[in-house]
């Protein structure tokens, strides 16, 4: 079984929800990123979206494309993003790590050597980002040769017959985009999530995370309450973006700081 | 597919996913793919439909004024003492370049599709002021995504566009050019897809659009070809257009394809030359990969970076290029080189003086090829120019390379 798939084995019998953190590795830069996903873990992270920066990140916002540049300003690699997973694992041999970004660096890198590369690190998960069902048969034909799980995206302007289609490519569990736009915009509708949740989960048993707009601990707790995991991303990213870049903090330190993980963690569970 | 078969008339490209061989396809967020599904469907509702393309021929005569002339240019021919230079006027067209021919044909089909707000991503400001243009014409509201670095080095085409009633929001991510132009652009739309419509202003993006900015730009070559056989006698053999995104190019090169005698070259912005790295010419030096919705040649550094860009004009200052370019380079069907800032200026100015057509900094990396080949050739070769745009809106660029203010 895939950490992913047990992960939520475990939370299930748990009755708990999961709690997926999604930052951009190397922002501000490799060393603080390996400390933060340790801090997160701690905070109570079930499983960690990683991002790998892209120049030209077209879904993104605002919180997460400055995110992009910081990371990119200390030249932050696909190659060093799997290095920081490497070195994640040599601690932390339970937490599912899935990798998220867009497709150019991969291409670069080449799918058998990205999926090698990924599973020898300890990579649990690939989510491409600008990668439809429909443009993904190579790299997924490579990736369900070995145990890592692709996972797709829905959105609420999905239609149904879509729905099905990518529910049937995905595995690990299904991310469902809560709202039309980029990342970090706008303020949830939650009973709009809860019907689209029912079309994904007619059509799969895999869990159902929910990412975009969630930005505190009621927002976390209310999507919990529908869904199988919570996504947050630029809620995250903006108290990453007060450290320092120049300077080292220690895990204490960072689990301090982003205690926002920590208060999403209690209102879900309470 | 083989090089013979495109030859033979078999070219049928892309398919129905939008595949140009290995090259286009769709590749954005979930957000978009139910849009571009829309999209397709409702152009290829249009496309089989000949009233479309009435309604969209009666626009090209009677607002944009095709159809365009085919301009002997005698004087250059005798200058440059070889083939024979021919120049396809689309700088006669309204608003000053082939850019609006696609416009009015997107707008169309905004306007069947019932999306009652526009945007746009624009370098040149070329493509902003023909989309402001037609959503004026329809009374849409009307947003051009434009680098604030373009803005500065475009402020005529600005104002022009702000004079037409659209909103021009200035982009300060990443390079500060048309490639952060399109980012915004994109996320404009995922975030506003019920009512937006989104003109694409090249032959880039995800299916359908490089298909239906072809489709509608094709009338270049349609025409020229009717026009020089009417000319001459017989089909020409070079087509010469400059390519950034290359919606000119395709426009001229793509009813010659199955025309296996007429040669296609593309010339793409060399900057301060290739050997620099200060360029926008992917297909030159680049690699394939994936941009803006489309797999196609980049320039992209070894991790998959995409690469800041270098040019002397803003239209061509693009780190990608259509994904049609990428297949038709692969087939050999079509040739692509570079030529630098200082040979486009210097044609620039030669066609200014010689024909007095003050032509487009992005056009005039096509006259800076034909003045270095066209002496070498017989002076039975017929060589057919896009002249893509006019020059009116580089005067401020011209005039501060030069020295002067205005």
């Amino acid at each position: 079984m895939s950490r992913i798939a047990g992960c939520f084995e475990q939370l299930k019998a748990q009755g708990r929800k999961a709690l997926i953190p999604y930052l951009t590795a190397g922002d501000p830069n490799l060393e603080t990123t390996l400390s933060l996903m340790h801090a997160l873990v701690a905070n109570g992270a079930d499983i960690i979206e990683l991002g790998f920066p892209f120049t030209d990140p077209t879904s993104d916002g605002p919180v997460i494309q400055r995110a992009v540049e910081r990371a990119l300003a200390t030249n932050t690699s696909l190659k060093g993003v799997l290095e920081t997973v490497s070195r994640f694992r040599e601690e932390d041999d339970t937490t599912p790590v899935v990798l998220m970004g867009y497709l150019n660096p991969v291409e670069c890198m080449g799918y058998q050597k990205f999926t090698d590369a990924a599973v020898a690190s300890g990579v649990d998960g690939v989510l491409i980002v600008d990668m439809p069902p429909e443009e993904s048969h190579d790299l997924e034909e490579i990736i369900h040769r070995t145990a890592l799980d692709g996972i797709f995206l829905v959105a609420p302007t999905t239609s149904d017959a879509r729905v099905s289609y990518i529910c049937k490519q995905s595995s690990g569990y299904v991310y469902y985009v809560s709202l039309k736009g980029v990342t970090g915009a706008g303020n949830l509708d939650i009973e709009s999530v809860k019907e689209n949740l029912a079309r994904v989960r007619a059509n799969t048993d895999l869990p159902v995370g929910v990412g975009f707009g969630i930005k505190d601990a009621t927002s976390a707790r209310l999507i919990s309450e529908i869904a199988d995991a919570v996504v947050v991303g630029s809620a995250l990213i903006n108290k990453i973006e007060e450290l320092d870049a120049s300077k080292h903090y220690s895990r204490e330190e960072l689990q301090r700081h982003i205690a926002l993980i920590k208060e999403m963690r209690e209102a879900m569970d309470a | 597919m083989s090089e013979s078969k495109v030859l033979h008339g078999e070219y049928n490209s892309p398919d129905e996913h939008g595949h140009f061989g290995p090259y286009g396809g769709i590749f954005v967020g979930e957000t978009l793919m139910p849009a571009l599904d829309e999209l397709n469907r409702k152009y290829a509702e249009l496309k089989a439909d000949p009233a479309f393309w009435a309604e969209f021929d009666y626009d090209l005569k009677h607002y944009v004024g095709r159809p365009s002339p085919l301009y002997f240019a005698e004087r250059l021919t005798n200058k440059l003492g070889g083939a024979r230079v021919f120049l396809k006027r689309e700088d006669l067209n309204h608003t000053g370049a082939h850019k609006v021919n696609n416009t009015i044909g997107q707008a169309l089909l905004a306007k069947a599709m019932g999306k009652t707000r526009i945007i746009a991503e624009t370098g040149a400001g070329q493509h902003g002021v023909a989309s402001a243009t037609v959503a004026a014409r329809l009374g849409l509201e009307c947003h051009v995504y434009m680098g604030v670095e373009d803005i500065k080095r475009q402020s005529a085409n600005v104002y022009r566009m702000k004079m037409l009633g659209a909103n021009v929001v200035g982009v300060d991510s990443g390079s500060c050019t048309l490639k952060d132009a399109m980012n915004e652009a994109l996320r404009d739309w995922a975030t506003n897809v019920d009512n937006t419509y989104y003109i694409i202003g090249t032959v880039a993006g995800p299916h359908p659009y490089p298909m239906l900015v072809r489709d509608f730009q094709s009338v270049i070559g349609r025409e020229a070809r009717e026009q020089c056989i009417e000319l001459t006698g017989r089909l020409p053999d070079t087509l010469v257009a400059c390519v950034g995104g290359g919606s000119n190019a395709i426009g001229l090169f793509y009813p010659f394809i199955p025309d296996e005698s007429v040669a296609m070259v593309g010339v793409e912005a060399g900057g301060h030359g290739l050997e620099t790295g200060e360029h926008a010419a992917p297909l030159c030096t680049g690699q394939p990969g994936v941009l803006h919705g489309n797999r196609t040649y980049l320039m992209n550094d070894e991790n998959g970076q995409i690469l800041d860009t270098h040019s002397i004009s803003a239209g061509l200052d693009y780190p990608g290029v259509g994904p049609e370019h990428s297949w038709l380079k692969d087939l050999h069907r079509a040739t692509y080189t570079s030529v630098t800032d200082d040979e486009t200026l210097e044609a620039f100015r030669m066609l200014t003086r010689v024909e007095g057509i003050i032509p487009a900094l992005e056009t005039s990396h096509a006259i800076a090829w034909v003045m270095k080949e066209a002496p070498k050739l017989p002076s039975d070769h017929i060589i057919i120019v896009n002249l893509s745009g006019r020059g009116d809106k580089d005067m401020h660029t011209v005039a501060e390379i030069e020295g002067m203010t205005l």
